[in-house]
């Protein structure tokens, strides 16, 4: 047993058995763009059915009802899909629709807040996605969203301007933040060969103790408490609502759809997004193309923290209002699966990231209502991910045949 | 010496290298601001460096220096030892890794005597230091995790999922059966099982290892968070009650002063690190398993032409990192004696894979950056507990900016084994 290819994988969509020297770079690119949407649904519901079995197996009544399996198997499968079917539709009224709630207002209200939970998630993850389809692996997105929410934020209270002026002064703030935050692993990268993927890890922590270093600072948070957690940001600053209060659904958004636009129209209709694309290809040949690769590596870089600072701003200016130690939350890891998800392209990314957000929004219902807790949502989220990097395993699960080489589509 | 025989042959003058300029500067900048800063205009008071622990052999009094004066004293030392490095620079004279360790201890000395002084602190040195190892165990198994895997092509980002799994099976199994021995069984366990995945993905479907790694971080994040919420926290006293590995001093290597209680009084699991880190450093280098795992990790083809079954060799190597790295998640909770807590390894893997790095995948130079990471941690720690003038944050931060240089290429080449992360197909 030298090599370890199962005979019920034939051949997993490309093949990586190509040039050694730049199979990492490509077959990254490749298991990223090659599978098909069918393979991504039935991920999400493998997912889904390993998901509920996790909470089936930690639920107290389904265990104690499997315990008298032989005396009632009906009672016992009975409790398995009220307690899973329970946990799973609060998850959806959480997310899509509540058709228990009163007013049609909060019965379409989950739906907005799962498109408030993807926002950040989109144009960071469109930050990630960027620089997969370079080649580069920017696990940075956490380091490149506090920055930008930092500046942003930072802005949003320290100055006072006129209304959507003072936003868009902050927004711009935070894609600045970004660049340069994702510019130092770009230009380290292009000039001496350092890794990006630990120069971004350690400048997620950097960013995060730099964070927790200003929130201290008097003349920072602009607060004379002792709480590590700045002043609200000014209303002129906050990014306005696309809809009347209850709902809480922000011109960020519409930012994540405008960036979505943006990096689509970078990697198809424009000749540095066909510089990108064919560094991520294969750097050697773009080199020998007269492509020059570390300038390359330095401006995707940019533009890829600016998506993801620009993520920190849509946070900070639309959600949270305020900086704290944890305003990045986990966007930045939660991210890298989305541009996963998204397959790297831009309108996959999108609706990974609404799909995430869905889960975000949805798991916090499904906590308070049904006591599972909205851990399961990584579970869920990361198994995804996973078979959906492997396609050969889902097609042998699900006995589907092997595409006859697939060509990319793009 | 060497250089000079060099020099005196004209033919050979050529073939110097450039001198190596980056040193000598960091140290001329060390230097000035240990003599300027801690020294000249230093803080006036005393610092006390405490060594004594509650029940010592031999009571060691409390050191008290003054701070002006240790920091003068020390500035003028490492300015000397500044101008000295830039001598052997000039003369190209190599020094060894003993230069570099006696400027950064001095240099820690003075600034320990500058933060102490003013706020009338007492720095608990021994606390210090054996906060540093504790908080080094699981980076460093981390990190020698990190080592076979990548020695053997397989790139291991999933050390953090590895850490904090091991951390939960030993939590949960030392609970259930009682016994903290029971937990440090059961970590290994865990931490390999995350490397079965690691090497499913990796080796038989040739997805990225990076990949699989981050995401293997998140879903190990997610099931013992999930357990921890349902199962553990349930019924607390059977599944997640404290267990404490206890401590077995060593008879009189225990007894010295300072190091010999931070070192030699420790529980099992810390003496297993010694015996890893030692085990490996020889292994590595020196046995047949050492050579066919870099084989297989820089040329998979010539090693599999010479009959090593590649694939094979790196799966295994990967599933007894993952053992490796299970033992260090143990420390976190038997090995400190804390029950189980979401995330509680915070990160941790990263860092083990920073430090790897930084030790240049060798054994020796990881435990070194383990230990640093470690040390500058415990000293943020001690610092803030004084009171100082140095944010917590700043000092915590260091690390991972010397990891960033040392990426860079700051110091010296660093090269990760060859063929990495490129899956084996015949």
């Amino acid at each position: 047993m030298t090599t370890d290819i199962s005979p019920a994988a034939p051949s997993p969509a490309p093949p990586p058995s190509v040039e050694a020297e730049d199979g990492k770079q490509q077959s990254l690119l490749q298991e990223i763009l090659s599978g098909s949407w069918l393979v991504s649904l039935l991920a999400v519901v493998v997912a889904l059915l390993l998901g509920g079995v996790l909470i089936a197996v930690s639920n107290a009544e389904v265990v104690a009802a499997a315990e008298n399996f032989f005396a009632a198997p009906g009672e016992f499968f009975s409790t398995l899909f009220q307690t899973v079917g329970n946990a799973y539709s609060a998850l959806f009224r959480g997310a899509v629709f509540d058709w228990e709630a009163r007013t049609t207002e909060r019965a379409i209200r989950p739906l907005t807040e799962s498109m408030v939970s993807g926002t950040p998630l989109i144009l960071t993850g469109l930050g990630i996605a960027l620089a997969f389809r370079c080649g580069l692996f920017n696990i940075g997105g956490q380091g490149q969203v506090i920055l930008g929410a930092t500046i942003a934020g930072f802005l949003g209270y320290a100055i006072s301007l006129p209304p959507i002026v003072h936003m868009l002064i902050a927004v711009i703030g935070g894609i600045v933040g970004g660049a340069i935050w994702a510019g130092i692993a770009g230009v380290l990268k292009a000039r001496t060969g350092a890794n990006e993927v630990i120069v971004t890890i350690m400048l997620n922590s950097i960013a995060g103790y730099a964070l927790g270093y200003l929130l201290k600072q008097n003349w920072f948070t602009h607060t004379n408490s002792a709480n590590p957690q700045s002043r609200v940001i000014d209303d002129s600053s906050q990014m306005f609502l696309l809809l009347p209060p209850p709902f809480r659904l922000h011109f960020g958004f519409i930012i994540a759809i405008l960036a979505t636009i943006f990096v689509w129209w970078l990697l198809e209709r424009s000749t540095i997004g066909f510089e990108f694309k064919a560094v991520g290809a294969n750097p050697h040949a773009a080199r020998t193309a007269g492509i020059s690769v570390s300038k390359v590596t330095v401006t995707v870089m940019i533009v890829a923290g600016a998506l993801a600072g620009l993520g920190g701003a849509a946070q900070v200016l639309g959600t949270e209002f305020k900086l704290t130690g944890g305003i990045s939350g986990s966007i930045g890891f939660d991210a890298i699966t989305v541009a996963l998800l998204g397959r790297s392209k831009p309108l996959g990314t999108l609706l990974a990231g609404l799909l995430f957000g869905a889960f975000k929004a949805g798991g916090y219902l499904m906590q308070s209502q049904t006591g599972t807790p909205i851990d399961i949502v990584l579970v869920v989220q990361s198994v995804i991910v996973l078979l959906i990097a492997a396609p050969p395993l889902v097609r042998s699960i699900f006995r589907l045949p092997t595409p006859v080489l697939k060509r990319k589509e793009d | 010496m060497t250089a000079q025989t060099v020099d005196n042959t004209p033919s050979q003058v050529k073939a110097l290298a450039p001198i190596a300029w980056k040193f000598p500067i960091v140290y001329t900048i060390l230097a000035l601001v240990s003599f300027i800063f801690f020294g000249l205009i230093g803080r006036d008071g005393e610092t006390t460096f405490r060594v004594a622990t509650g029940g010592d052999f031999f009571a060691i009094p409390d050191v008290v220096i003054s701070s002006t004066a240790a920091g003068l004293a020390l500035g003028i030392i490492v300015v000397i030892m500044a101008a000295v490095s830039i001598y052997v620079a000039i003369k190209r004279i190599s020094l060894g890794s003993w230069f570099p360790m006696l400027f950064g201890i001095l240099f820690v000395v003075s600034f320990l005597a500058w933060a102490g002084g003013g706020s009338g602190g007492v720095i608990p040195l021994t606390t210090l230091l054996a906060g540093a190892l504790a908080l080094s165990v699981p980076l460093i198994f981390g990190a020698m995790c990190g080592l076979v895997g990548e020695r053997s092509g397989i790139i291991n980002i999933a050390i953090e999922g590895q850490l904090l799994a091991g951390a939960f099976l030993a939590a949960v199994v030392a609970s259930v059966v009682k016994n903290p021995y029971a937990g440090l069984l059961a970590a290994p366990i865990a931490g390999a099982l995350v490397a079965v995945v690691l090497t499913f993905f990796a080796v038989k479907y040739w997805v990225n290892q990076i990949i699989i790694g981050v995401v293997l971080n998140v879903l190990v994040v997610g099931v013992t968070s999930f357990l921890y919420s349902t199962v553990l926290t349930q019924d607390p006293e059977l599944w997640n009650a404290r267990q404490k590995l206890p401590n077995l001093p060593i008879p009189i290597l225990s007894d010295i002063p300072v190091l010999g209680r931070v070192l030699f009084d420790q529980n099992i699991l810390v003496y297993i690190m010694y015996v890893v880190v030692i085990a490996l450093q020889i292994f590595v280098f020196r046995s047949k398993w050492g050579l066919r795992m870099r084989a297989v990790g820089e040329h998979p083809k010539a090693a599999d032409t010479v009959g090593i079954k590649v694939n094979f060799t790196r799966v295994r190597n990967t599933l007894l990192a993952g053992a490796i790295a299970g033992l260090g998640g143990a420390f976190f909770t038997v090995g400190s004696g804390l029950a189980f807590g979401k995330e509680m390894s915070a990160g941790q893997g990263y860092i083990a894979l920073a430090a790897m790095i930084l030790g240049k995948w060798n054994p020796k130079g990881a435990l070194l950056a383990a230990l640093l990471f470690g040390f500058s941690k415990s000293l943020g720690n001690t610092l803030q507990s004084i009171g100082t003038p140095v944010a917590n944050e700043l000092l915590l931060m260091l690390p991972y900016i010397v990891t960033v240089f040392a990426v860079a290429g700051f110091v010296g080449r660093v090269r990760p084994p060859a063929a990495e992360g490129v899956p084996y197909v015949k």
